[in-house]
């Protein structure tokens, strides 16, 4: 039994976003970080390995300097970790990558009692789809949006959040779960795991490693095997710039109930 | 049924609007899809046909949806899709599309359309385009909205008709184009599914506008009973129960006037949550919150505004000490009228407020309160 989770480095966005006069973004500029939601899929598996003590492997498909963001991660206590690298898988979209990582972790090996955790969504494209296409590339069942997990021998059963309540659901591993913040609080580095995680196993997974799985063929990798392509990316206009109402008293709030008024706002 | 080509774009034709239900009850997003794509298939030439799966007895929901512009409806019963399964749904949707073929998908971007389009879309080996906020065909109509919704200058625009798609020059007048925004707002992306077929997108709830609903079109719709084949064997996955959130949550999205609050009353929560309801109160509005607010537990989850919140577009959005992270514009910066009360003059809210009070709002709260309820008391 193992846990894999599936991790993303991503550009920090709670700061200064950088845009290219092109209008793509200018990564270089910016910090990365370890995708939010992520760090509670570290979490929900850091969990599952204290309770059952099992093996927990991280995995990230990435440029070479992600091996860092690994290296954090089993500071965390992740026991090993797998870059997958290489020019060949650049250029990808949610398609193409989650068939890179699905074939990298058959290549790792899934066993009949493994659990794949992912993020909920990456904050850089905010798509929540590479879990799911994880899952049906890998012909096994996967419950999204998880709120609360429970194991009890190859049956998992998850709160599976929605906007208006949840659904209590079971599945048998192996099976692949993506995760809300709302999960768990998630752990700190330890002094001595950031000491530690300089000793444990990285792998790095480049095109020469994958390409004799099956779900790795040139149709649907990279650029080329991407269902999707990006006509333009743009910024948008900065809205003009409103009124002030100078003064905070009771004759500019007067003022602002005016003008709600006259625009039929006040009922 | 004739051999299902993904590449062979000129056999597929229509829109489909995958309908969402639970407990038999139509989503918001429905409505707003089906309104949305109503434009999108005239603009394709083709008709617009709404997917419904549900348990038996669902068909009868089906002019409901047809109203809103809907040419037909097509009805998947079956007992096995009462409740929501990733694998039951899409078992029945993929099984649909390879029978008929539809040109676009669009799925609400709702917990579950976002678990079930990104599914489907790798089981038909297609693009799917996630959590789009604009949506378009006809170039000169999507170059129209770029010279509002972007800083690209003419030239760009103009050139924007062909794309370069495999090293070929590709013409785009015949593909969906849909629009969405990346790193919480600052940059947009427009996304094509040049190559394959069906295009499908999520798209954001909250954002496209309902239309009116149109009686002779619910009753002119052709109703369309698909034969669903469906057994226990499909299901790896196995629903226990399903629990609606015991309180009422707040629905912002549906709101015409919300006061949000932020990090701004951190020094005394009750009383600006309490100040926050009660001119949320005198403008009928609701009460919303910043991603500080929510992760404090100052407000449950369903007050939130903003990326990871909700999306929204009231008349009137009232900012309440929040200083306006990217995070949060992202969710509220296309209502029809801003407000921002901030301690701090360079708070980035203010930059799209229509109107801003530099002061605290301890202070201002009660006075435009007291300024409100006097207007009301002299009419």
């Amino acid at each position: 039994m193992k846990i894999i989770v599936c991790v993303k480095q991503v550009p920090d966005t709670s700061g200064k976003v950088a845009v290219k006069p092109d209008g793509t973004l200018d990564r270089a500029s910016m910090l990365t970080i370890i995708n939010p939601d992520d760090v509670n899929a570290v979490e929900a598996a850091l969990a599952l390995k204290d309770e059952y003590g099992c093996k927990t492997v991280v995995v990230t498909m990435g440029p070479p300097p992600a091996e860092k963001m690994l290296r954090t991660i089993m500071a965390m206590g992740i026991d090993e970790g797998i870059l997958i690298s290489g020019r060949e898988f650049g250029g990808s979209d949610t398609y193409a990558t989650s068939q890179i990582i699905a074939a990298g972790l058959v290549h790792l090996g899934i066993d009949d009692d493994d659990i794949i955790i992912c993020g909920r969504q990456a904050i850089d494209g905010d798509t929540a789809q590479v879990g799911p296409q994880i899952a049906e590339k890998l012909g096994i069942p996967q419950i999204s949006y998880a709120g609360d997990i429970k194991k009890e021998g190859n049956t998992i059963t998850v709160k599976r959040m929605l906007e208006d309540g949840y659904m209590m659901i079971q599945m048998k591993t192996p099976c692949l779960i993506t995760c809300v913040k709302e999960l768990n609080q998630p752990r700190y580095m330890s002094t001595y795991g950031i000491f530690e995680a300089y000793q444990k196993p990285l792998a790095v997974y480049d095109y020469n490693t994958l390409k004799d799985e099956p779900l790795i063929d040139p149709e649907t990798i990279g650029l080329q095997g991407s269902p999707t392509n990006i006509l333009v990316s743009f910024t948008p206009p900065l809205k003009g710039a409103g009124t002030i109402l100078e003064g905070a008293d009771m004759n500019t709030c007067k003022t602002l109930a005016k003008i709600l008024d006259d625009k039929h706002i006040i009922r | 049924m004739s051999e299902y080509n993904n590449k062979d774009l000129a056999a597929f034709k229509d829109v489909w609007v995958f309908c969402e239900q639970r407990q038999g009850n139509l989503m918001p997003t429905d409505f707003e899809l089906i309104s949305e794509a109503r434009r999108l298939a005239d603009e394709l030439g083709c008709k617009l046909y709404g997917l419904l799966l549900g348990g038996e007895g669902i068909g009868a929901k089906a002019k409901e949806l047809a109203g809103f512009g809907a040419d037909g409806i097509i009805v998947c019963e079956h007992p096995l899709l009462e409740t929501y399964t990733t694998d039951g749904y899409t078992k029945v949707i993929v099984d649909t599309v390879k029978e008929r073929k539809p040109e676009v998908v669009l799925f609400g971007a709702t917990n579950i359309g976002r678990d079930l389009g990104p599914r489907c879309a790798a089981r038909l080996h297609t693009g799917l385009c996630a959590d789009c906020t604009h949506l378009d065909v006809d170039v000169p109509g999507y170059q129209q909205f770029l010279r509002g919704a972007s800083t690209l200058d003419e030239a760009r625009i103009g050139g924007l008709d062909t794309a370069l798609v495999m090293g070929q020059k590709h013409d785009v007048s015949h593909d969906l184009k849909m629009t969405r925004p990346a790193f919480g707002g600052h940059l947009m992306a427009t996304i094509i599914c040049p190559r394959f077929r069906p295009a499908m997108a999520t798209v954001r709830p909250g954002v496209m506008k309902k239309a009116p609903f149109d009686e002779a079109k619910a009753n002119a719709a052709e109703i369309i009973k698909e034969n669903v084949v469906l057994a226990e064997s499909d299901f790896e996955t196995k629903v226990l129960s399903v629990e609606k959130a015991a309180k009422k949550l707040v629905d912002l999205v549906g709101a015409e006037y919300i006061v949000s609050v932020g990090r701004g009353i951190a020094k005394d929560v009750d009383l600006g949550i309490k100040l926050g309801q009660q001119l949320a109160d005198e403008l009928h509005g609701v009460l919303g919150g910043s991603r500080v607010v929510i992760d404090s537990g100052w407000l449950s989850a369903d007050h939130q505004v903003g990326q990871t919140g909700k999306t929204v577009h009231p008349k009137v959005y009232v900012a309440l000490g929040i200083s306006g992270a990217i995070q949060h514009k992202a969710g509220m910066q296309d209502s029809e009228m801003i407000i921002a009360v901030n301690t701090n003059p360079s708070a980035p809210m203010f930059e799209i407020a229509d109107y801003g009070i530099v002061g605290d709002l301890f202070k201002v709260t009660p006075m435009l309160i007291e300024a409100i309820r006097e207007i009301k008391a002299n009419k």
